[in-house]
């Protein structure tokens, strides 16, 4: 069995004049959960797109569960799930027919397919919903579908790309408890995120991608300790005042244009020092390093604007 | 979830998998054939009673009609007519809306499937739908009088070749549209006037010597000559090859196209 599922060295990508994905470098581990983060257009669809061998690389060499995409697609699909970023059930077919028919792509056979799909249904708990179409379904049972469709095959490899964008927090929990799950049965996720919390939440380990390229690789807690201190302060002034000079308490700062950030090891102390020399913001919050500081670190810009 | 990790799917030979494609559009047939199953042959139907028992009874049977009724005369003309039709609709908004108003066909490329195999699939649909609408129309127009034997069951697999002759190259171009626009046009400028002056209504020799190659260009003149000489048994067998080739070579054309669309649509 290949320990390495996904391995990329120098991959791109363009469309036309466009370099979406600009020489990436990935290994993919079984059995883990990786993530690439970053904004739209950060070239992270592009590259699932080749890893779900549905789109040519443009250069650079891709290996996918030990096979090259561009001569085994079909047989790599075979053995893959795939969540696309928009939904693309059939509308128009029942919860059920959508399971059934997708599993007999995959060359299975209708009495399989049929005892699949109700052990999906429970899985996704679309139970109720089975025989109902699949178009007055509300955007979190949606997608709980697509994902109970993509594991028809029994795929070691799971790629989701943008899995919860769009849903509201009880369905994105929901969800997400629903991949905890498959990783512990020993399915390998590969996720595009650009949620910093999903991220911190699912990955074991993840690249964080900006303009087509790789910024940074590593597990959520080794990327905030490497770009981050340990605690943020945010302080927030007067709209369109411009804030006092606050290197002095801090590591770093970073002015955006709601807040001001305080990167330091002890934020309250932090704090305390702006109150002493007689700053006093508006509000502040004191909070731990997260993805999206390492984010803006790495880039200068946030990531969900 | 406690089964061992042991992907279950398989690659199947092309012909097994456009097969399975197939399955995916009955299964929507099943759900939703009773608002699409009058669509598919009223027009010709009406076409049949207002030109074929209205109109026709001014007609008398002469040496162009093939000296029968004029309805009996209209009616092998009509299955092509009828199929013709369908394949329009079948060709244009129901490709354009799995490419990207449902895109149910990037779903099925996520899986062993490849693009030119949705594309067979989706033909062979096609084909199947046309065939069995002609032969409905059949029915009617045998309760309606409009049949004089069983010779104009040959009309049948004739007309679904001359459908698939104008379905095959439209479906390869709906694969490049991103909206729907210019189908009106195929409809109101290509269909209308093909189902008008290419035969079925009255010999082509009619037309103004200018218009009459372009009735030739049409698959549906093709379609009417085989499938009204075969009903009526005077179709000679050079005529016929000719015909069938020239129909037999639009589908292939159309097929190598549409592969070529298909696949910088999907696989991109």
């Amino acid at each position: 069995m290949t320990t390495h599922l996904v391995e990329a060295k120098a991959l791109t990508k363009h469309f036309g004049d466009f370099e979406a994905v600009r020489g990436i470098d990935v290994d993919v581990r079984r059995g883990e959960a990786f993530g690439f983060l970053g904004p739209n257009g950060a070239g992270k669809s592009s590259t699932m797109r080749m890893i779900a061998c549905v789109s040519g690389r443009t250069g650079g060499a891709l290996s996918v569960l030990g096979m090259d995409p561009d001569r085994d697609g079909p047989k790599i699909r075979a053995r893959i799930g795939v969540v696309p970023q928009l939904d693309n059930l059939d509308t128009e077919l029942t919860v059920r027919q959508n399971l059934q028919v997708y599993g007999r792509y995959f060359g299975l056979s209708r009495a399989h397919v049929r005892e699949k799909a109700t052990e999906l249904l429970e899985f996704a708990q679309l139970v109720d919903r089975a025989n109902d179409e699949v178009e007055p379904l509300s955007g979190g049972m949606k997608r709980r579908l697509t994902i109970a469709r993509s594991l028809i095959n029994d795929p070691e490899l799971l790629l989701l790309d943008e899995p919860t964008t769009g849903l509201d927090p009880q369905a994105r929990h929901l969800l997400w408890d629903r991949l905890f799950r498959l990783k512990q049965d020993g399915v390998t996720l590969i996720i595009t995120t650009h949620y910093m919390d999903e991220a911190e939440q699912l990955c074991d380990r993840l690249v964080v991608m900006d303009g087509g390229r790789i910024a940074a690789e590593g597990s959520p807690k080794d990327l905030i300790n490497r770009y981050s201190t340990r605690e943020v302060l945010e302080l927030r002034f007067q709209p369109g005042a411009q804030p006092p000079e606050l290197g002095q308490f801090a590591d770093r700062v970073e002015v955006l244009p709601d807040r001001v950030l305080l990167y330091t090891a002890d934020g309250e102390a932090a704090l305390k020092a702006v109150h002493a020399r007689g700053i006093n913001p508006l509000s502040s919050l004191v909070r731990r390093s997260s993805l999206e500081d390492v984010f803006l670190r790495l880039t200068g810009r946030t990531l969900v604007d | 979830m406690t089964t061992a990790l042991v992907p279950t799917g398989r690659v199947v030979g092309t012909l097994h998998a456009s097969w399975l494609t197939v399955e995916k559009h009955w299964a929507w047939y099943r759900r939703n054939w009773r608002a699409t199953v009058i669509s598919s042959f009223l027009q010709p139907v009406l076409f049949l009673v207002a030109l074929g028992l209205g109109f026709g009874s001014q007609v008398q049977p002469s040496e162009i009609t093939g000296g029968v009724r004029y309805i009996v005369f209209l009616a092998p003309a009509l299955v092509v007519v009828t199929a013709v039709q369908s394949a329009t609709f079948e060709s244009t908004y129901a490709i354009l809306s799995a490419f990207i108003w449902q895109k149910t066909f990037i779903g099925m490329v996520a899986t062993p499937i490849t693009p030119a195999q949705v594309l067979y699939g989706q033909l062979i649909w096609i084909a199947g739908r046309l065939f069995a609408g002609c032969a409905v129309f059949l029915v009617i127009a045998s309760l309606l009088g409009a049949v004089s034997g069983p010779g104009v069951l040959l009309a049948l697999p004739f007309a679904t070749l001359a459908g698939m002759a104008f379905s095959v190259p439209i479906v390869a171009y709906a694969a490049t549209l991103d909206k729907p626009d210019s189908f009106n046009t195929i409809f109101r400028f290509v269909l209308m006037p093909m189902t008008l002056f290419t035969g079925a209504f009255f010999p082509v020799s009619q037309l103004p010597d200018w218009l009459e190659p372009l009735a030739w260009i049409t698959p549906v003149w093709h379609g009417i000559e085989l499938a009204r000489g075969a009903t009526f048994g005077t179709l000679e067998l050079l005529p016929a090859l000719g015909h069938t080739a020239y129909l037999v070579a639009l589908v292939a054309v159309g097929v190598v196209l549409a592969r070529k669309t298909f696949r910088r649509r999907l696989a991109v």
